[in-house]
């Protein structure tokens, strides 16, 4: 079948082109298309029939005419693979946009990605120390595991991604991480910055990017992040290392998918994105995990900006279904001037009580961290209640936790970009200095047995 | 049979089209050149449209579509305890074996071993008659659950020739007059529901150690629960505390749709835990049902399916079975992408028309039942729902409350403050106290209900007072209302909160739940009687005694010291009123 060309085009529709009277092609089958100028396009087969075959064009319809000439490439969508891919940057569709050499293959791996099974996964366990009080202490994250950034416009969470990158490192080894750095229609703006960033620390050596850009074809960025996976699972299963995958913006992603959906005249699902969207998303990110018997692991930091600041959106609120938790970014810390502006109450790791605890970080770790969230969740509510009674109708008990939660953000969420906090010493044990601002009595999360050992002699008792 | 054999026509993600074959409407058929899974879900013309259990990209339109003649069916038999599979009963481990770690396609694998031996007890002579659902001999399957080798449903007559010893589940152990011959597998039909005699009112909770579930909510055997739930509220966790701790005698948990890691966790996690009544593996009574989100749709559309088939059988031996899904909104979703494939006229939200029909027929499913044979058994159904923007007025929350008994509603705020079980106690409901109340008055305490109805109209009166709270503090409060609030707290941080992690706290029985509830009630008691004996509320509640009572059930062996701790809190309130 290679070699031949058809000129059938019926209908172009969007980012779709329909043809018909093919020999049979294969469901996802990738397809090249040659213009009438000659330049050459690339797509994939989204259905097939005997009759009829629908392919979706990766650089856009645009100049597609009806001679425009189609060749089925007989195969899916490959990646080539190597170690090399490590430093290299490439553009949305794998090719080097560094002006670098071809990646020369050691394999060609398919990018849809199996489902790993259940049954040999490993489950997650080894704490990743990122140096921010608020996420380890609070939304611990785990090797493995995939938690997403929960932000919106305007909000510094890739100075927060990007200051993960830098300090994350295992608390049980010296292995350190390789970063696959996967950008879906962000702007050349935002590029540059992470790209400036990791060269300024080096870091640029040991990551591979993978970049669509907002003026690059919308319907690539279906396949970046796939390729980025693709790249990731190689590394980590094939070469033992272990990878952190950071793609930033999910939302953009999913609106290439709704524009997807609509050319094909889908049934719509809420807020028009196709009713396949929780499927789509879960096939990249439960490409996260620990394999029995490999040594490398995937751990995936998904970065999504909340349309309208609105976590009840379907682009967070299917993410969240997917995910293992969520680190939220809130406006209002961030308009406090509070940097990392996390706000923990509604942010969430369940993978948490794996990683932390006695032989992992500290034993008292789960304690101190309901007791944070306690604390700092009674004191939160409590200013809504001082705006209209006053803290003068409030009891003492009342008026200790209001006080703390003043001191949790000032103080315990505020840390500077380079600010890289040891999890005993730098996190911990500021979390037990700052709860000593509060009665013992009233610290009922906390075991006893860790009151004795931990407490700092405060005056107060 | 017509056309065994027919041609692709058509591919559109896990939805094919073959030609040339007139298959009957759910018939497993195996399509392309790999031989992949699919089940006929509409006959259209010439068309027959194949739902297709595996991923389908690279086949083409022109490869072969063969009929199998069978519907989708699970294979019944010993063995089926202690496995997991995916939505399809292909065990996990055995695909590990033939393909790695990474499910790929085109592999076979039978749900229960063929070539295992299993000792075969008769508990039938020659010469006896025999019916559908009879038990006529037993296997001891793990160390707790002794298998019933049943007659299969359909099937009578008398026993010509009975066996005794080590067999495969292929071997005929038993041959009738008919000339039936009975083997120790049999296979059912996973879309149909298997036949019992008649259906019995519930009339026994089903006990899950979990304080907020049995004292304020309870289930009953053989009913049916939705938990519907924003992500993050800990719909898992629950989920996964009744597979622990449920005094059901089998267990069958469908994870459909969820995350790998936390199904792997249930698998590294379950075969080490202990069973409270048996001192056993948990998972000696359990089976496992993994499709995780990223596996194939359609063969999540089948899990529930295949799921409660095993509930049913386990049932018709005689057992008591809780089934959990988790969660039902995936396989809806799974119903509406199908669907939508299909391009069936959407009903709510894209979900097809027969959505809350599906839904309606999973949950009858469940039931406490006369079996054939004259036994009772009984599937009590707990479904997970995640709704999107945990808004409840969406199609499947709605669906599933319309049917089932028990709404256990799990609230993002609860979860925020970090109180867990985050099930809120004011819109949640359950509708089996009334049948259920006889049990707790013969087994538990005479005043079991009474002490529920106090409890949960305490934490009502609070919700009341909250609202005024909000406008002018607690302090201006009259003292006894101050009172009322201190008691509602401590219901909710000693009764309700309840520490899944904790190895003390994860479970208590009904007694020392009840035990619970009325030291409450008589902390309300003596500090009422001291505040009228001229006590501060700010000492009443402060006595050290009470915060040792609330801690104490972290350590174990509380149930032998709470009486004494109650003793001790009893005369530290009455102090307060002499010191003054």
């Amino acid at each position: 079948m290679t070699g031949k060309e058809y000129r059938t085009i019926t209908d172009v529709k969007g980012p779709l082109v329909f043809l018909n009277k093919t020999e049979p092609v294969a469901f996802g089958e990738i397809v090249e298309l040659r213009l009438s100028d000659g330049t050459l396009k690339n797509g994939q087969v989204l259905d097939t029939s005997d009759d009829q075959v629908i392919v979706q064009v990766f650089e856009g319809t645009a100049s597609i005419d009806k001679q425009t000439g189609i060749k089925f490439l007989g195969d899916v969508f490959k990646l080539p693979v190597s170690k090399d891919m490590i430093g290299r940057i490439l553009d949305g569709a794998g090719r080097p946009r560094d002006g670098g050499p071809p990646i020369v293959a050691d394999e060609m791996a398919d990018i849809i990605g199996a489902a790993i099974n259940p049954y040999s996964r490993q489950s997650p366990s080894s704490f990743i120390q990122t140096g921010i009080s608020a996420i380890d202490a609070c939304t611990s994250l785990v090797r493995g595991q995939k938690l997403p950034i929960f932000s919106a416009s305007g909000l510094p969470h890739n100075d927060i991604a990007l200051q993960i990158a830098r300090q994350a490192k295992l608390v049980d080894s010296d292995d350190d991480f390789v970063v696959v750095f996967c950008a879906m229609g962000i702007t050349a703006e935002e590029y540059n910055f992470f790209v400036h960033d990791l060269e300024r620390t080096g870091a640029l050596e040991n990551a591979c990017l993978f970049v669509n850009l907002a003026d690059d074809p919308a319907v690539e960025r279906l396949i970046t992040p796939r390729l980025a996976l693709t790249a990731a699972e190689y590394l980590a299963f094939e070469h033992d290392y272990h990878v952190l995958v950071i793609y930033t913006d999910m939302t953009n992603y999913c609106e290439s998918l709704r524009q997807i959906g609509a050319a094909r005249e889908e049934v719509p699902g809420r807020r028009g994105y196709p009713g396949y969207m929780y499927t789509d998303l879960a096939m990249l990110y439960e490409r996260a995990g620990l394999v029995k018997g490999k040594k490398g692991s995937i751990t995936q930091f998904p970065i999504l900006t909340m349309p309208g600041d609105d976590i009840t959106h379907p682009i967070p609120d299917l993410s969240g279904y997917i995910t293992e938790g969520q680190i939220v970014i809130s406006r209002e810390l961030h308009q406090k001037g509070i940097y990392p502006p996390i706000n923990v109450l509604p942010s969430l790791s369940r993978l948490m009580n794996a990683g932390i605890g006695d032989g992992k970080t500290r034993e008292d770790h789960k304690s101190v961290s309901d007791q944070l969230y306690a604390a700092y969740a009674q004191g939160r509510e409590l200013r809504g209640l001082v705006a209209i009674v006053g803290e003068d109708a409030l009891n003492e008990r009342d008026l200790q936790l209001l006080k703390f939660a003043d001191i949790f953000e000032n103080q315990f969420l505020r840390q500077s970009r380079d600010e890289d906090r040891d999890i005993g010493k730098g996190t911990l044990d500021y979390a037990w200095e700052l709860l000593s601002n509060i009665d013992t009595k009233y610290l009922v999360r906390l075991d006893q047995k860790w009151i004795d050992k931990y407490h700092p002699n405060d005056k107060k008792n | 049979m017509s056309e065994e054999k027919g041609v692709i026509y058509r591919i559109s993600g896990p939805v094919v089209t073959a030609i040339g074959i007139s298959p009957r409407m759910y018939e497993v058929v195996r399509v392309g050149n790999e031989g992949l899974m699919g089940e006929v879900i509409e006959l259209h013309g010439d068309q027959s449209v194949i739902q297709v259990y595996e991923e389908t990209s690279g086949v083409r339109p022109g490869e072969p579509v063969i009929r199998t003649g069978q519907t989708l069916s699970v294979q019944l038999g010993p063995g089926l305890l202690t496995k997991i599979y995916d939505g399809i009963q292909r065990p996990l481990p055995e695909l590990e074996k033939t393909m790695g770690v990474f499910i790929t396609r085109g592999v076979d694998a039978d749900g229960l071993d063929l070539e295992k031996n299993w000792n075969f007890n008769p508990v039938v002579k020659v010469g006896d008659n025999v019916a559908s659902g009879d038990v006529i001999g037993t296997v001891q399957e793990t160390t707790t659950i002794e298998h019933r080798v049943m007659i299969p449903p359909g099937i009578s007559g008398v026993v010509k020739e009975i066996k005794s010893g080590d067999f495969n589940v292929t071997q005929t152990i038993c041959v009738l007059d008919g000339g039936d011959e009975i083997k120790m597998m049999q296979k059912w039909p996973v879309r149909t529901p298997r036949p019992f005699t008649k259906k019995h009112a519930p009339e026994v909770p089903l006990q899950t150690g979990q304080r907020i579930l049995d004292f304020l909510f309870p289930l009953a055997k053989g009913g049916t629960a939705g938990i519907p739930g924003p992500f993050g509220s800990g719909k898992t966790v629950t989920q996964q505390q009744l597979a622990k701790w449920s005094d059901a005698d089998i267990v069958v948990y469908i994870g459909c749709g969820e995350r790998g890691n936390e199904m792997t966790e249930v698998l590294d996690e379950f075969p080490h835990l202990i069973d409270p009544k048996t001192g056993e593996a948990l998972m000696n009574r359990t089976t496992m049902i993994a499709n995780t989100s990223n596996m194939p749709v359609a063969a999540r559309e089948a899990s529930v399916y295949t799921g409660i088939t095993i509930a049913e059988y386990f049932r018709d031996m005689g057992y008591d079975v809780a089934l959990m899904a988790d969660s039902t909104s995936r396989w809806a979703e799974a119903m509406r992408e199908i669907s939508s494939r299909l391009e069936e006229m959407p009903g709510e939200e894209g979900y097809p028309a027969y959505l809350s029909s599906r839904l309606a027929e999973f949950y009858e499913r469940a039931g406490r039942v006369e079996t054939l044979s004259g036994g009772d058994g009984s599937v009590s159904v707990i479904g997970a729902v995640s709704p999107p923007g945990g808004d409840i007025s969406e199609p499947v929350s709605q669906g599933t409350l319309r049917i089932v008994k028990v709404f256990w509603g799990l609230d993002a705020g609860l979860a925020r403050q970090r109180h867990f079980p985050a099930i809120n106690w004011l819109n949640s409901y359950s509708l089996y106290p009334p049948s259920l109340d006889q049990w707790y008055r013969d087994n538990i305490k005479s005043d079991f209900p009474e002490i529920r109805t106090q409890i949960s109209s305490l934490l009502q009166v609070e919700a009341e007072l909250q609202e005024i709270v909000q406008l002018v503090g607690s302090d201006a409060l009259p003292v006894d209302q101050q009172l009322t609030l201190e008691v509602a707290r401590m219901i909710r941080e000693f009764f309700l909160q309840q520490n899944a992690f904790h190895d003390v706290d994860t479970y208590s029985d009904l007694k020392l739940q009840y035990t619970m509830a009325k030291a409450i009630l008589s902390f309300q008691e003596e500090s009422k009687k001291a505040l009228a004996g001229g006590s501060a509320l700010e000492d009443v509640v402060n006595v050290p005694a009470r915060t040792d009572l609330m801690r104490g059930r972290f350590e174990s062996g509380y149930e032998d010291r709470i009486e004494e701790m109650l003793d001790d809190m009893s005369k530290q309130i009455a102090d307060t009123m002499e010191t003054d």
